[in-house]
């Protein structure tokens, strides 16, 4: 009987503790495929030449270190014309897109950018050949951005 | 309202790869946040961002309400001739805001 009362006890202590996780799971993670391929035409991404670095643990998200690199000669033949970075979970899934001239040098690029929970985030390059290259990163983040306010 | 600070490096070889970096002053309202009254703070956010060297546009980004507040940004150009970094932004209220440096190349 004893037992029983403490299972009760305990088990609630543990649901009240995986709430605020659940609640940051609350916004359904969108489809990207409608958005890339409004991007990427007809053009298969693929894997490999572009490289994102998010950290895999972000305290807080509300800005969060990103880092894309594309490998490219960046020749007037050979470029990349665009890098588009997208968040699933985020209310609004296209984080930004940046759209290179020739002379860039080199196609890298660091900024900040918001999470609204732990998910998956996506770069996706479009080169001057019409190729398309993706690459994806998981970061778990302990406090979400954009909804809190919502969610409350 | 909208400042902005850009730091190239003074002086450059020609042909050299040189990063730009980019801090901006802007809240980056995402629409989503209510005030201490309740009331729905509306989206305002730099939209538009166009980076020119000498005359010639090297980047051009479009942020959403994904880019944090007061964005950062880095990015990389090649040295080809002296001139100025020109880099020039827009908000949802139709706020601009520009901020310029000079880089000699030798």
């Amino acid at each position: 009987m004893r037992r029983r009362r403490f299972l009760q006890i305990s088990g609630a202590g543990v649901a009240a503790v995986a709430l605020p996780l659940r609640a940051q799971q609350l916004l359904p993670a969108h489809d990207l495929q409608p958005l890339i391929r409004g991007i990427a035409g007809a053009a298969e991404p693929m894997p490999g030449r572009i490289r994102i670095v998010l950290p895999q643990l972000a305290e807080n998200g509300n800005s969060v270190p990103l880092e894309i690199r594309v490998d490219s000669p960046m020749t007037a033949t050979d470029h990349v014309r665009s890098v588009h970075v997208f968040a699933e979970r985020n209310p609004r899934p296209l984080v930004a897109s940046f759209r290179f001239g020739p002379d860039a040098g080199r196609t890298q690029l660091t900024t900040r950018i918001r999470l609204a929970g732990s998910q998956r985030v996506v770069a996706l390059a479009v080169l001057s050949d019409g190729s398309c290259w993706t690459d994806g990163a998981e970061v778990v983040v302990t406090s979400a951005a954009c909804l809190d306010e919502m969610s409350l | 309202m909208s400042a902005g600070r850009l730091r190239v490096p003074a002086r450059a070889r020609r042909g050299e790869v040189i990063e730009i970096r980019l801090l901006l002053e802007h809240p980056m309202e995402n629409g989503f946040r209510r005030d201490t009254l309740g009331r729905a703070v509306p989206k305002n956010i730099i939209n538009t961002l166009v980076a020119r060297y000498d005359g010639r546009e090297i980047l051009r980004a479009e942020f959403g309400t994904g880019i944090a507040a007061n964005p950062y940004l880095a990015f990389f150009t090649r040295a080809t001739a002296s001139g100025e970094v020109v880099v020039s932004w827009v908000d949802d209220a139709g706020l601009a805001g520009e901020v310029r440096a000079p880089i000699e190349v030798g």
